[in-house]
């Protein structure tokens, strides 16, 4: 995100005030049309595909298999690995292949939003790797991302204790709002954007959160309150995939 | 760890093929994902569970299978855990001096010592017997902390001459052997192919024409991909009439 | 999984029959579908499936400064990139050689077979010009991936728009619709590939097939013409088995044309 100059904060975020418009005309807690699906790429032992309207995320399943370079093992359990990269077409301004500190934070970010929930007690010195790649962006990246990961290793059979899904909050001026997209991230009125990635367990506790913005921490208590009720929903579109073995596609308004 | 493991396995099978217990009775199995609460109350967590709160868990992505005691997981998906008494088809992947290192197809290797051998054994051309790249089937007879130890000392055992190597996930594998080995009899008859199912997900396919064998390869990838079918016997069966028209 | 040798030995003996694992004759194809207008940030692109095997292709463009010894063209990069999410024979780290290879291969069938009408692309003559990125993703290989590029490079320049240049601001603005497409050649070039196996010619291997293959000629073709050739892999190939393998090659590039023609439609 670009640097601005940081506008003021109102201190008692007033939820009635006059709530903004969102620029496709969602409603404040609405996300865009999501797509889930699993089984894509026949080669992987586990994948999916998750999509956030225009944000379109894949994600494959390798493992658990031997880790290689050895050193690398670890002889009480199995090690997750993830690497996340944006195809460089999937954005406005292209982007050179290979990895950025963009992407490499990422990939971190998404290997412990995802830890939690998987157990690799019984794969010692072996390594699972999920491999996940932007084919389209229009923010919010990271999230379907995480949330094309989970299926994918749920989908490859590897034991987890829960689901792991993800969402954005944003705070467009002073209202908060589900799932944000790049005209969202851009906004520049009265108090400019706030971007809040979050993941949680489908048992509902935090294992991921970023923030890039200006809010208060009374408001951001609200915010993680808004995304654990989004991710809800986004959770039983994740599941019906898996158990379907279908491609579930929301409706949302056709723009 | 590893011996944890082989105590857990020991309780869960028997290793034999013919033995698994999945049940036919299919009309009631579904698909449930990890984090999702399937049971309540007095039932006892199977494999692929786990008791949070009273209420049992899946942590495993794959079908659900009752009965009025247990409730469990039967996995899809996932790689091959190795138990005493499995047979395993794997490739030759080191030589050392005493005996083979194996591969097959999890995170740890597999030895396989010259002692486990029937047969004589030339200690200074080991080559001879198997050589780098040799695909071989053997039995798992011990699994501690080194590692899998494999033997060839029992019928059907050892390398493998000619035919052809189908993979499968290890999950489908009950489904392709059958109640009491019904499934892959029946292949065998249909395809006159003499076949060898490895817990591992390697299937060994040998037959007198090429096209029977591939007639048995396109049967045993038929049921991996309808596993979670229920009548899978009679799909089967149709599957063989269709093919042989 | 790595083939099994005696997999090897199979595929090798049928082939010696004239038959293929999967029922196909020797020169024939897998079912081809290709889909464009697959990502919507992209210029241009294209999924192409090729039974199992899928590639995705984006073409991207930018305004930059010409080559001294071009200064009224514009410019041509290809990269591919062998995802580790598409195999488990493809690792994550600096690019191996054969997706540098097939980059290369890609970029040389497109641009010695003049498809993308370069003098079209110059803003001002020694100061800009417009650069073309093609960029090549492998999503799932079960072989050929090689001429699986190809038809998706094709497929994907053919779906791309010239984005809106704003001459004053010296940028691109995005917000602008684009409407022109990229200046290509009526007829589209094909990088098309034979493999040889024993004494046995055949297109479009699967990962099995192509694991045994000892040789292969790759042509890019045009109209009939020739413009672009590769011969990869150890073995050597008779010159009498060459001139089949090119008579073959042109055959087959006639077929494949009309087939991704009429999905382009």
């Amino acid at each position: 995100m670009e640097v601005k100059s940081k506008p003021e904060v109102s201190s008692q975020p007033n939820k009635k005030q006059n709530s903004v418009e969102r620029p496709d005309g969602r409603k404040a807690d609405e996300t865009r049309p999501i797509v889930a699906e699993v089984g894509i790429i026949p080669n992987a032992d586990g994948s999916a595909k998750f999509a956030f309207g225009g944000t379109v995320a894949i994600a494959a399943v390798y493992g658990p298999k031997k880790m290689h370079p050895q050193h690398k093992q670890n002889p009480s359990k199995g090690v997750l690995r993830c690497d996340y990269s944006m195809m460089s077409f999937s954005v406005k301004d292209r982007i050179r292949p290979g990895p950025s500190r963009r992407s490499m934070e990422i990939s971190k970010i998404t290997e412990w939003a995802l830890q939690p929930a998987i157990d690799l007690e019984a794969y010692p010195n072996m390594v699972v790797d999920v491999h996940i790649n932007i084919l389209q962006a229009d923010a919010s990246t990271r999230c379907a991302g995480i949330n094309a990961a989970a299926m994918a290793l749920a989908h490859a059979g590897i034991p987890m204790k829960d689901m792991v899904t993800s969402v954005s909050i944003g705070k467009l001026d002073k209202e908060l709002v589900v799932d944000v997209n790049k005209a969202e991230e851009d906004w520049e009125e009265g108090e400019g954007a706030t971007d809040i990635a979050m993941s949680f367990t489908s048992a509902g506790e935090l294992t991921h959160m970023q923030l890039d913005g200006h809010i208060t921490t009374e408001q951001l208590k609200e915010a993680v309150k808004l995304g654990q009720k989004a991710v809800k929903e986004i959770y039983e579109i994740q599941k019906q995939a898996l158990k379907t073995g279908k491609k579930i596609e929301t409706g949302g308004k056709k723009k | 760890m590893t011996e944890e493991r082989k105590n857990k396995d020991d309780g869960q099978a028997t290793g034999s093929p013919t033995s698994s217990k999945q049940s036919n009775d299919s009309s009631t199995r579904e698909i449930v994902i990890p984090g999702e609460v399937i049971g309540e109350g007095d039932l006892l967590p199977g494999e692929g569970t786990e008791k949070r709160d009273g209420k049992i868990v899946a942590v495993r992505y794959g079908l659900k299978e009752s009965d009025s005691k247990l409730i469990k997981v039967i996995p899809l998906s996932g790689v091959y855990q190795p138990r005493r008494g499995n047979i395993v088809i794997g490739k030759v992947e080191m030589l050392t001096f005493n005996g083979w290192v194996i591969d097959i197809g999890i995170g740890e290797n597999a030895f396989l010592s010259v002692a486990e051998v029937p047969r004589y054994v030339n200690k200074n051309d080991l080559g001879e017997v198997m050589d780098l790249g040799d695909m071989a089937v053997a039995k798992i007879w011990g699994i501690n902390a080194r590692g899998i130890d494999l033997s060839l000392k029992s019928r059907g055992l050892g390398k493998i001459e000619e035919g052809m190597i189908v993979e499968i996930n290890p999950s489908k594998v009950p489904r392709v052997i059958g109640k009491e080995g019904s499934m892959i009899s029946m292949i065998k008859e249909e395809t006159d192919c003499q076949i060898t199912v490895g817990h591992n997900g390697f299937v060994w396919i040998k037959g007198d024409e090429i096209e029977n064998e591939l007639l048995a390869k396109k049967a045993i990838e038929f049921i991996a991909r309808k596993s979670f079918v229920s009548g899978l016997t009679d799909e089967v069966k149709k599957f063989f009439e269709e093919e042989k028209k | 999984m790595i083939t099994p040798e005696i997999n090897k030995e199979r595929v090798m003996k049928y082939l010696q029959e004239g038959k293929r694992f999967d029922g196909r004759k020797l020169e024939e194809f897998r079912e081809l579908t290709i889909e464009t207008g697959i990502s919507k940030n992209a210029e241009g692109s294209a999924k192409v499936k090729l039974g199992n095997t899928e590639v995705y292709v984006g073409v991207k463009m930018a305004v930059g400064e010409p080559y001294p010894d071009s200064p009224d063209k514009g410019n041509l990069m290809v990269t591919a990139e062998f995802l580790p999410l598409s195999s488990d024979r493809f690792e994550s780290g600096p690019p191996q050689f054969p997706s540098i290879e097939l980059g290369r291969v890609t970029d040389r069938v497109l641009r010695e077979s003049h498809f993308i009408e370069f003098e079209k692309l110059c803003i001002k003559k020694g100061e800009k010009v417009w650069t073309v990125f093609v960029d090549i993703y492998t999503i799932n290989d079960d072989g050929n991936l090689l001429d699986a590029a190809g038809i998706g490079a094709v497929a994907a320049l053919k779906s791309a728009k010239i984005p809106f240049y704003d001459g004053k601001e010296g940028k691109i603005d995005y917000e602008k619709e684009s409407k022109e497409k990229l200046p290509l050649s009526k007829d589209i070039p094909l990088s098309l590939t034979a493999y040889k196996m024993g004494d046995k010619i055949i297109m479009d291997p699967t990962r099995e097939e192509e694991d045994i293959s000892d040789a292969r000629v790759t042509l890019g073709i045009k109209s009939g013409v020739v413009s672009s050739m590769q011969k990869g892999l150890n073995d050597k190939i008779n010159v009498e088995d060459l001139g089949k393998i090119f008579d073959l090659l042109e055959e087959k590039s006639k077929e494949i044309v009309l087939k991704i023609e009429k999905s382009l439609k």
